[in-house]
């Protein structure tokens, strides 16, 4: 067991190692969420105004914004795995005396960290780019954020685990990321789109975090996920999140397991 | 003491048998060479050794330990250098070291004079605060010799160190492994294809398809021959090669417009041979075996036809982890 936690720590502080020196990718963790939060709000604020009437744009991108940045973050780190393959630092890691489950659960500790981290920096830029925040909201934003790295670190991971290539990680970014930022409510609320969407959005894990940190942000101004006639909660859209994260974990442990 | 005992080992990867029921031990402080071509069966052998892969008849003890029942013992008993470098080139050496060593928990009051020791012996002290990304392919050999050594095993295997690498970095690598065997009394494992290196092997196995074909001192192998190997041109090669096998009863062999055959005591063979020979000579020449003739005998071809190959393979895939 002391082995195992071991095994989790070594893992993890790698992780942190690399985001800490990667000068690139710090910069690009501030530059990026800015952007998409000054174009898009520039661009959409209107049209949010007239969909939602009451709700301020940048209150309603920002904890979207938020969302992306932890989404973007946790599957790319968990993907990250297939670096280490083709670069051939996994075999060192294989060979070493490390556990093989706290291999994976120290790169999903390492992914939601990174992420954690990066949702940090994001609470932090907010009063700059003028969205109020109250210390009431932060605490109630950061266990969703853990929340919801956790879970997307582990489907990072389960992909990664799976990937033989760094060809398939293009692939994975069109055909998962994407579709699963776009499909979340981040960009435009799901309120009124057409069925088919509402279907899709509504399979997408994404949008019920995405949903409970909109309703920490703006509080009963806006309504919860619908499924089958019911409305989601926070508590409820967290705990179905966090569920799926344990099963996506438990998914790249035994698909790790398996082919290493 | 022996620290790796292999009885009967098999791996099949679906119907293909890589390594068919090999069996070899290596004794404490020994060097012990695999040699053979590309595909003979090297790379999985290490694999299993080194709890990569499962074997699937057989088995495998490495320092005392079963590598299916007690993995982790033999993980922690044995150092590895990959015949492609697999450090974190985000990272300095330095760093890389000290990964290694909380991976395999060293404690820290032996692992900073361990790690200041290795790397003055592989001359990287002055550059460890250097990401290995700035490393040339040599200097990164080296550090992963330093960081196979570092928690104090017992093995080392080295998958082809040398694969790449120009000749002054390879004489290097080679007065590190003949320096580390006087200080450390540890065995080490190797494959090559360089039949050059192989010399510096205590005892050689040459594998192929999947089989030993041969175990033994470099000497012995190369005495076991038989003889001296004479290579002649001449002006009908066909001719000269049916006269040799019908009058002379030798076994020739034909091979870029060049005849070699062995003859016991070739010095005095050749006198006789050369006033006798009906059929004109361009150029003759003696030599004792070499390493690169026991193969050719015992595999029926050249490794250096497949070594052009080797390289190539390893360009492209240079090539494609940079992202060309």
């Amino acid at each position: 067991m002391k082995k195992f936690f071991h095994s989790i720590w070594v893992i993890a502080y790698r992780e942190f190692l690399h985001f800490i020196q990667d000068r690139a990718r710090m910069i690009s963790s501030f530059t990026m969420p800015v952007l998409f939060l000054v174009i898009f709000g520039a661009g959409f604020g209107k049209l949010i105004g007239q969909m939602m009437p009451g709700v301020d744009y940048l209150q309603f991108m920002y904890p979207g914004i938020l969302a992306m940045t932890v989404l973007m973050t946790s599957i790319m780190s968990g993907v990250s795995i297939v670096w280490d393959r083709e670069f051939g630092f996994l075999k060192e890691v294989l060979v070493s005396p490390l556990n093989r489950s706290g291999i994976l659960l120290g790169k999903a500790t390492g992914a939601a960290g990174i992420a954690i981290m990066q949702g940090v920096i994001m609470l932090v830029i907010a009063p700059i780019v003028g969205v109020s925040l109250s210390w009431g909201i932060v605490l109630g934003l950061i266990p969703l954020i853990i929340i919801l790295s956790i879970a997307l670190s582990a489907l990072g991971l389960l992909i990664g685990a799976r990937m033989r290539s760094q060809q398939g990680f293009q692939l994975t970014m069109q055909l998962v990321i994407f579709p699963m930022m776009f499909l979340s409510g981040i960009f435009f609320p799901l309120t009124g789109v057409a069925t088919w969407l509402e279907v899709l959005s509504k399979i997408n894990p994404v949008t019920y975090g995405i949903d409970a940190i909109r309703q920490v942000f703006l509080g009963s101004e806006v309504a919860g996920v619908t499924i089958f006639g019911h409305t989601m909660g926070i508590a409820e859209s967290a705990l179905l999140v966090l569920g799926v994260g344990i099963v996506l974990l438990i998914g790249a442990i035994w698909s790790f397991n398996k082919q290493e | 003491m022996k620290v790796i005992k292999v009885k009967n080992l098999v791996k099949r990867f679906g119907k293909l048998e890589a390594v068919k029921g090999v069996s070899f031990s290596v004794k404490e402080g020994e060097i012990f060479g695999f040699l053979g071509p590309n595909g003979a069966g090297k790379t999985t052998t290490i694999n299993v050794l080194c709890t990569l892969l499962a074997p699937t008849e057989g088995e495998a003890i490495v320092n005392g330990f079963n590598v299916i029942k007690e993995r982790d013992q033999v993980r922690e008993s044995i150092g590895l250098v990959f015949q492609e470098p697999a450090l974190d080139d985000y990272l300095t050496a330095e760093q890389n070291l000290r990964f290694h060593a909380y991976a395999y928990s060293i404690p820290k009051e032996t692992l900073e004079p361990r790690m200041k020791a290795l790397l003055e012996m592989v001359e990287l002290w002055d550059r460890r605060k250097e990401k290995t990304n700035t490393y040339s392919g040599g200097m990164k050999r080296r550090l992963e010799i330093a960081r196979g050594l570092l928690h104090h095993p017992k093995v080392l295997f080295l998958d082809e160190p040398t694969l790449g690498l120009d000749p002054q970095t390879r004489s290097r690598i080679w007065n590190h492994i003949h320096e580390l065997r006087k200080k450390e009394n540890l065995a080490i494992f190797m494959t090559t294809h360089y039949m050059d290196e192989a010399e510096n092997c205590d005892r050689i196995a040459v594998i192929d398809y999947g089989e030993i074909v041969a175990l033994d001192t470099p000497d012995k192998l190369k005495d076991a021959f038989g003889g001296d190997v004479i290579t002649i041109k001449t002006e009908d090669n066909d001719k000269a090669v049916s006269l040799l096998k019908n009058q002379y009863n030798l076994q020739p062999s034909q091979e870029n417009g060049t005849i070699r055959f062995t003859v016991p005591h070739g010095e005095e063979f050749l006198p006789g041979f050369v006033s006798g020979f009906p059929i004109r000579l361009i150029s003759i020449g003696l030599h004792r075996p070499t390493l690169e003739d026991v193969f050719l005998k015992l595999t029926g071809r050249a490794i250096r036809e497949q070594e052009a190959d080797q390289m190539q393979q390893l360009f492209k895939r240079r090539m494609r982890m940079r992202g060309h």
